[in-house]
């Protein structure tokens, strides 16, 4: 029968890569990347969305390609001024971006409603065109629902390390939130470099990433614990190659099966969408390859000799 | 682990069906009206509308409290025959300085006696050099706002209510705060400015004498006419509150031509308008809303029919939402704006397009990818997944949850992640087949083994999850909501059903070696 067998292999059967031998250049390489992305991050820094920056941004459509003057002629007609125009997907799509008044004014919140207003008045004096997105965000929003997004991350963070603490000896939790730190590091690099708005939706994908990155270490030092018990006097590094060798497959295939279903969403998604995938799709290659490259060697370093001391032959009297 | 009894396996078929049963409502009309028909509602983002996040004006429910802290200080002091001098109100309490220091000590006796909407509402103490200051406590404060709320959310129901909009939502959020959620209304400005209006009509009389003054007397206001240029000075004394509207209505006058609004009073209210305008005819009697004053008519003879007409100048539409505010009732405070979102319809439909798209080829790739790298036991990790997804609709249907974009690229990572469990379990019957199991024990190593492991990593994929619904907001709730509620459903489809199948093809087949 056709479908009964697989036709396709992975990984062949029984690899013994050797990953614990360039477990020094997995450290430098995620260090020198992490480092990176932390000197990105304080410049230039990440480009903030509308949740979290606060202000009005409106998308709109105009019959046949914009016209970006005849745009700001009528925002002008409005008043509206330090307006940012600039063309997004189609040839036909504007997007126009005004800044918040400062908090400091008594009635910034709402200037700020009166002045979408004021947009969508504008939009609506040019033939044809019409307002398909409208959001304003005030100040005090915008600042809380950073904080949030931030709580949220850091929560999540202390709950993961809790669970593999309770689950696992502690040289597995600290390796492991470790590697996640390093690894969300990568994503604010990535996200700094590719210029994504980092909004609620991203702290959503980071998360995501750090449940995907999670759930594969918990995999890889699953085995590592059963490995453990199984051979008493394997050295630690020998263990956890045969580990990671052991997982290899289940690693790559369901790194795959998660890539393949984000990958149409990166490239057909739509514009609010797509980011979130993209910043996906790299998070399960960094989450992936940390288990194996980071969080494998971190375990073989914190672990050498705690882990493997019930593994000395008894000492004779 | 290699037995399913006949209740177990109709069990896990008769889940199966239930939630194709539960998803119906979703594709099919309601045969029935007795028949419960619950299903998934689009989020704004997918069908077009308008989220408002409103704030109740604090500042102006604090400062309406002090000015009635003031009132009942003065009240309280003449009453017991107590003097006092300067007293004004500071940002969060009342002052004064008592007329002698002797009648300090009468002066906090008396002021502790005054009646709190809450208990420990204030503390009255008298402060260096003499002053006695009564001071709003900080819970008091967080209270009025809450009460203010709870009103202001019935308000806000009938205003949205009246402009004909289809299933509005209004929910409190925090203490201060009312989210509004308007389908397929995509520019709400009308809206907006419908709550914006705290809609307090006061009638009083105009203080002619004062016309004209720089400092208007004791008991006068100078009040802005609509037009924002002019002022009337008017006696600050309400002679009758617009709260006592039974109903308010648009109509064009007969005689001018104009929009105006009519109202009219309840018992209590006629009373006093007949009252108030018998004893001041040829007066001008202000009508004040929002303290502007609308119009300030002669009155020519006693109203007491106890209904009335406004003419302002209005447009059909001004004068319809007059109308309908007076209808109403007032807002106990004024509510601002402070984040809006409005999708457009069209582009609603764009994001169910691509994301139904990208759902579907997401589906495909990872059905294929299952087929051609796992084989038999591939295609029931895949009849799994369809049944992963039939039980998340059926769940998401059941809660009657709204379905958001994010919330559709979170259905779709579950269903990425779905298949790992069953990789999982394969991958380990691999293993065992490779160290020269037979095939039962392989298969049962395998769904021992990877058990534990299945159920650690969807643990902590579960907590991110529940965290991000928990302190998340909008849109994210939406996608932490599928992703919680697919991994329940992952760890029944994978551990229970494809399970089910592996285990049932083996006791069919009672083949030598795996397909693997």
């Amino acid at each position: 029968m056709m479908f009964d067998r697989p036709l396709l292999r992975f990984v062949p059967r029984g690899t013994k890569i050797n990953f614990m031998r360039g477990r020094f250049i997995g450290l430098a390489t995620s260090a020198v990347l992490s480092i990176a992305s932390l000197i990105l991050f304080f410049h230039p820094g990440l480009t903030l969305g509308l949740d979290f920056r606060g202000g009005i941004v409106v998308e709109a459509r105009t019959q046949g390609p914009a016209d970006f003057n005849a745009i700001r002629a009528a925002l002008a007609a409005q008043h509206v001024t330090a307006a940012g125009v600039q063309s997004f997907g189609g040839p036909d799509d504007v997007l126009i971006r005004l800044d918040t008044p400062p908090d400091s004014e008594p009635d910034h919140e709402a200037r700020t409603q009166a002045m979408v207003d004021s947009v969508r008045h504008a939009i609506g004096t040019l033939p044809g065109a019409q307002v398909l997105r409208a959001d304003a965000v005030g100040a005090s929003v915008s600042k809380e629902l950073f904080r949030n997004g931030m709580l949220a991350l850091g929560i999540s963070l202390l709950m993961i390390l809790a669970y593999i603490w309770f689950r696992f000896e502690w040289e597995f939790a600290v390796s492991a939130v470790v590697t996640l730190v390093l690894d969300l590091t990568k994503a604010i690099g990535f996200l700094v470099i590719t210029h994504f708005e980092f909004d609620l939706v991203m702290v959503a994908a980071i998360l995501t990433i750090l449940g995907y990155s999670t759930n594969d270490k918990v995999v890889v030092y699953d085995r590592v614990r059963e490995n453990l018990r199984k051979y008493r006097t394997m050295p630690l590094a020998e263990l956890i190659d045969l580990s990671i060798n052991e997982t290899l497959s289940r690693t790559l295939g369901t790194s795959s099966t998660v890539f393949l279903a984000a990958l149409p969403l990166a490239l057909f998604g739509g514009a609010s969408l797509s980011g979130f995938a993209w910043v996906m799709l790299f998070g399960i290659v960094v989450g992936t390859s940390s288990s194996i490259f980071i969080a494998a060697p971190l375990l073989l370093l914190m672990g050498e000799k705690r882990l493997r001391r019930d593994a000395r032959p008894p000492v004779r009297t | 682990m290699m037995y399913y009894s006949r209740l177990r396996m109709a069990s896990v078929i008769g889940v199966c069906l239930i939630g194709l049963a539960l998803c119906l409502p979703n594709v099919i009309r309601q045969p029935m009206a007795s028949l419960p028909w619950r299903q998934i509602h689009l989020g704004l983002d997918l069908r077009g509308g308008s989220y408002l996040l409103l704030q109740v004006d604090m500042n102006s429910v604090t400062a309406d409290r002090l000015r009635g802290l003031q009132d009942e200080t003065r009240q309280t002091l003449l009453k017991n025959s107590l003097g006092y001098r300067n007293l004004t109100t500071t940002a969060h309490g009342v002052t004064f300085t008592p007329r002698t220091p002797e009648e300090a000590q009468p002066d906090l006796k008396a002021l502790r006696a005054m009646p709190m909407n809450v208990p420990g509402e204030f503390k009255v103490e008298q402060a260096e050099g003499g002053q006695i200051a009564l001071t709003l406590s900080a819970e008091a404060a967080r209270q009025r706002a809450y009460d203010a709320v709870t009103q202001s959310i019935e308000i806000v129901r009938r205003r949205i209510d009246a402009t004909g909009a289809i299933d509005p939502e209004i929910t409190r959020q925090g203490d201060d705060r009312i989210i509004v959620e308007l389908p397929g209304i995509s520019d709400p400005e009308r809206v907006k400015n419908l709550l914006g209006t705290t809609a307090k009509m006061t009638f009083h009389l105009v203080a002619d004498s004062a016309i004209g003054s720089a400092v208007p007397p004791p008991g006068v206001e100078m009040l802005p006419m609509t037009d924002g240029q002019t002022k009337l000075p008017v006696f600050s004394h309400v002679d009758v509150d617009g709260a006592d509207l039974t109903n308010a209505s648009a109509s064009i006058d007969q005689q001018s031509g104009e929009w105006a609004v009519n109202f009219t009073f309840d018992s209590t209210g006629a009373q006093e308008f007949g009252d108030v305008t018998r004893a001041n005819v040829g007066k001008r009697f202000a009508i004040v809303l929002d303290n502007k004053v609308i119009e300030a008519p002669v009155i020519r003879t006693a109203i007491t029919g106890g209904s009335g007409q406004i003419t302002g100048g209005f447009s059909a539409q001004q004068a319809t939402d007059m109308a309908l505010l007076l209808r109403a009732g007032a807002l106990p405070a004024p509510l601002n704006v402070i984040e809006q979102r409005s999708i457009g319809p069209s582009l609603g439909a764009d994001s169910i397009r691509a994301g139904g798209y990208s759902l579907a080829a997401g589906f495909v790739l990872v059905i294929a990818f299952m087929a051609l790298f796992y084989g038999r036991f591939g295609w029931y990790a895949n009849i799994a997944l369809l049944a992963n997804l039939v039980l998340m609709t059926a769940i998401l249907s059941l809660f009657e949850a709204t379905l958001t974009l994010p919330g559709m690229a979170g259905m779709l990572l579950t269903l990425g992640m779905a298949v790992d469990a069953n990789i999982l379990i394969n991958e380990r019957i691999r293993e065992e087949v490779a160290r020269g199991r037979s095939a039962l024990q392989a298969m049962q190593a395998g769904f021992e083994r990877a058990t534990g492991t299945i159920v650690d990593s969807n643990a902590t994929a579960l907590l991110a999850h529940v965290m991000l619904f928990v302190f998340g907001t909008g849109p994210v709730r939406g996608f932490a909501l599928t992703i919680t509620i697919g991994i329940v459903t992952t760890l029944f489809t994978t551990l229970l059903l494809s399970r089910m199948l592996m285990v049932r093809w083996y006791a069919r087949t009672r083949p030598s070696t795996l397909p693997v």
